[in-house]
């Protein structure tokens, strides 16, 4: 309270000083030079005034009332001497020191500082409708299918962290929870934790940030689906130097080795590695180029001697006019994806489980998707994409299909999509699905790494 | 053994260089700022001292920024950035910050300056905010450069940085600010001036970009087209507003470039009102050269607009 008393008085005291050289009579023998500076001083004190205003705005949001009250006393010291009541009793990471009278808590601090500290919380919604007959891949006619929770936080000058756990209608999971260290020396930045990995594009989007309801074919068919590559370990990122106007940037990941159905980590030396190398170019203002290269190597769910690797390449065409930006855009994006894999015999199949339909011996599978939307009002969005894919199992089964897709933004915090999904099946059958998408955010959900 | 001595030395070596930080008192301060207006005002006062950039353009819409990789470029190496704050950046800037691996610039480090502490801010909303009111700024409405007198105090506050960060060049950015001051004071007497036949003439805006432009020169601001903040035109608001112009008379619809001109045109059809595109920012036109230029412009169509529709 001491820090809003002090600088509360030293403002009233500023408008009565600015307020008595208003309304104090001119001196007879004024000049235009005294009125200037007059003026100058009046101008002086509003600015200091305004300063004042904006100390006591970082003040409040920073949450100093609590603490003041401890500020306070530990600067009489004798009188926090005095009375063992008094002593100061350290109370967690945010430095709050519980005074007499306050309860203990536990976890830092309690009252108007401890929310100032609480970290950014945002809930994202995912409602999906589903009509259509797909045996292979069925959905529910409705399903809450996600509520994604997000914490994000600075930790300390060196670090925050971002937390997203995804509730679904039966379980949780954490679907990334790391720490990011900002301030290492040589531009380096390094994350570890759980978090999706930098293969390619896709894999590394959170559903609400998806184009489309579902994902491509090809990370369905190779790269885990959902979940993708999403696992616990170390990341670094640097930018490398480059040509002119190119961005360079080269990410390194290693993990535990367990990610759907890509890795599965058999004992502790059974990691996965990625490696990710992009290449970005602001082709004019208005448009640009992304492309990046992606490998990822690991052991997969047959055991520590079979091993998969993954190779991709991704490109990204954005134009967005900027004049325009809010009512006008297109993007074009394609990833193309090569997995190798390492099975045994199918004999071997009488004594672990084997997925269905699966081959024996070393899979060569390839997929892509290639897809456009644009963005033909300040809400609305439509788009297309083009899915083939290629089974991880066994190469020799081939998917393929398309959407049409359209997207409309009542607001920034809520969007509602609908998706026509034709899907042609290695096993001889089509599908044919409609999807109806609602989302929606509530808090702060800080913007995603681009 | 000698292979691996001679690696050790030169991995010792290499992060001997990798860490050892670039000496600054050779070369200028490295400035990179949000918007165009602050780098511009940056310019003013650190002169030939530093070298200054901009991350959006000046005719784009501020809060729908693409973080783009090309701007990690520009931050990776800044010795200062300079934001708005308030939340205005708040959909973009975050992840270039941290993507950035630059410990100078990230919140709270000494290369981290938000200027709206040293701004007059208006509109900041009491009592409980939801997004109920559309995209309502919680800390307050965050255009608020549009002001020369906050103009004047972010000039202020940028030069008590730049000299905390070079105090060799104290004297040079305390006499650089001084000047603007002084020009700025001489520059807001004419627009004043220019303003002064207008003052309390009712105005409607698009969004609330405004508040501080419209105090400061004494215009009236009685509606909105957007019915609520970031929420686009509805049809039902629209007739209300048009109803309201009639009522009142009001003659000025002022918006942003980044704006579709559509519902403003039919409003102005149905008011006899002329729509105005203001430029909020500097290098919304290309003579919007800095500060005082974007200024001049806008005052030079608002009084055009004001003296058409007398």
């Amino acid at each position: 309270m001491r820090h809003f008393q002090v600088l509360f008085g030293s403002m009233v005291l500023l408008v009565c000083a600015a307020t008595a050289q208003q309304t104090a009579p001119a001196p007879a023998s004024g000049t235009s030079s005294d009125t200037s500076a007059l003026e100058q001083k009046i101008r002086d004190l509003e600015d200091r005034l305004v300063m004042l205003e904006g100390q006591v705005r970082q003040l409040k949001a920073q949450g100093v009332p609590a603490p003041a009250q401890n500020a306070a006393a530990a600067a009489t010291p004798s009188s926090a001497t005095a009375s063992q009541d008094q002593v100061a009793t350290p109370q967690g990471a945010a430095g709050y020191t519980a005074g007499a009278g306050d309860n203990v808590r536990l976890g830092g601090a309690g009252g108007a500082a401890g929310k100032a500290l609480n970290p950014d919380i945002s809930v994202i919604g995912d409602f999906i409708g589903g009509a259509g007959h797909n045996p292979l891949n069925p959905t529910p006619s409705f399903q809450m299918h996600e509520s994604e929770l997000g914490l994000q936080a600075i930790v300390d000058p060196y670090a925050r962290a971002d937390f997203f756990i995804s509730f679904g209608e039966a379980g949780v999971n954490l679907e990334e929870g790391f720490i990011t260290f900002t301030a290492l020396p040589a531009g380096f930045v390094a994350k570890a934790g759980k978090m999706r990995a930098a293969f390619g594009k896709v894999n590394t989007l959170h559903n609400h940030v998806l184009p489309w309801v579902d994902r491509p074919l090809v990370n369905q068919n190779l790269v885990g689906g959902e979940d993708g590559i999403d696992d616990a370990g170390v990341s670094f990122e640097h930018i490398i130097p480059a040509p002119r106007n190119w961005f360079l940037d080269f990410t390194g990941q290693a993990f535990r080795g367990d990610s759907a159905d890509v890795y599965t980590s058999s004992n502790k030396n059974d990691l996965s590695v990625v490696g990710h190398v992009r290449g970005y170019r602001d082709l004019t203002d208005n448009s640009n180029i992304d492309l990046g290269v992606s490998y990822s190597r690991g052991h997969n769910l047959f055991g520590s001697d079979f091993i998969t690797n993954l190779y991709g390449i991704d490109a990204t065409y954005h134009w967005k006019p900027l004049r325009r930006s809010i009512y006008r855009s297109f993007i074009a994006r394609s990833e193309f994806i090569w997995r190798q894999q390492h099975q045994p015999s199918l004999a071997a199949c009488q004594t672990i489980p084997c997925p269905l339909n699966m081959a024996a011996g070393f899979q060569r599978s390839f997929g892509f998707y290639a897809s456009g939307d644009y963005q033909f009002a300040r809400r609305w969005f439509m788009g297309a994409r083009v899915d083939r894919s290629d089974r991880a199992f066994n190469a020799h089964l081939n998917d393929q299909g398309g959407s049409l897709v359209l997207t409309y933004w009542p607001s920034e915090f809520a969007q509602i999509r609908g998706q026509y999904r034709f899907t042609r099946y290695a096993d001889k059958f089509d599908a044919n699905e409609a999807f109806i998408q609602l989302q929606f955010a509530l808090g702060a959900h800080g913007a995603h790494p681009f | 053994m000698m292979l691996s001595k001679s690696l050790c030395l030169a991995l010792a070596a290499l992060l001997c260089v990798a860490l050892t930080p670039p000496t600054a008192a050779a070369r200028n301060l490295k400035v990179v700022t949000t918007l165009t207006d602050l780098a511009s005002l940056t310019q003013e006062v650190g002169g030939d001292k530093v070298d200054v950039e901009a991350l959006a353009k000046g005719y784009q819409d501020p809060h729908f920024v693409d973080p783009k990789p090309s701007f990690l470029l520009k931050l990776r190496h800044a010795d200062l950035l300079i934001l708005v704050g308030l939340d205005l950046e708040i959909g973009w800037l975050p992840p270039l910050i941290t993507q950035s691996g630059n410990g100078n610039i990230q919140p709270a480090a000494p290369g981290y300056l938000d200027v709206s502490q040293f701004a007059e801010i208006l509109e900041i909303p009491q009592g409980a905010v939801t997004r109920a009111e559309g995209d309502v700024h919680p800390l307050g409405n965050p255009h608020y450069w549009l002001d020369p007198d906050n103009g004047r105090r972010i000039a202020k506050g940028i030069a008590g940085k730049l000299t905390e960060m070079d105090p060799a060049d104290r004297a040079y950015f305390q006499q650089r600010e001084q000047d603007f001051e002084k020009r700025l004071a001489e520059a807001d007497k004419k627009w004043q001036a220019q303003m002064a036949s207008y003052r309390g003439r009712k105005i409607v805006t698009y969004h609330r970009s405004w508040p501080n432009f419209t105090k400061h020169f004494g215009l009236n601001v009685i509606g909105y087209i957007e019915p609520r903040p970031g929420i686009p035109p509805t049809p039902s608001h629209t007739i209300e507003l048009v109803n309201l112009m009639k009522r009142e008379n009001v003659k000025i619809e002022l918006i942003e470039p980044y704006f579709d001109v559509k519902t403003p045109e039919s409003i102005a059809r149905m008011t006899e009102a002329k729509v105005v595109v203001m430029m909020p920012s500097v290098g919304g036109k290309p003579e919007i050269t800095d500060y005082f230029r974007l200024f001049d412009y806008d005052i030079a169509i608002l009084t055009q607009a004001f003296q058409q529709t007398q």
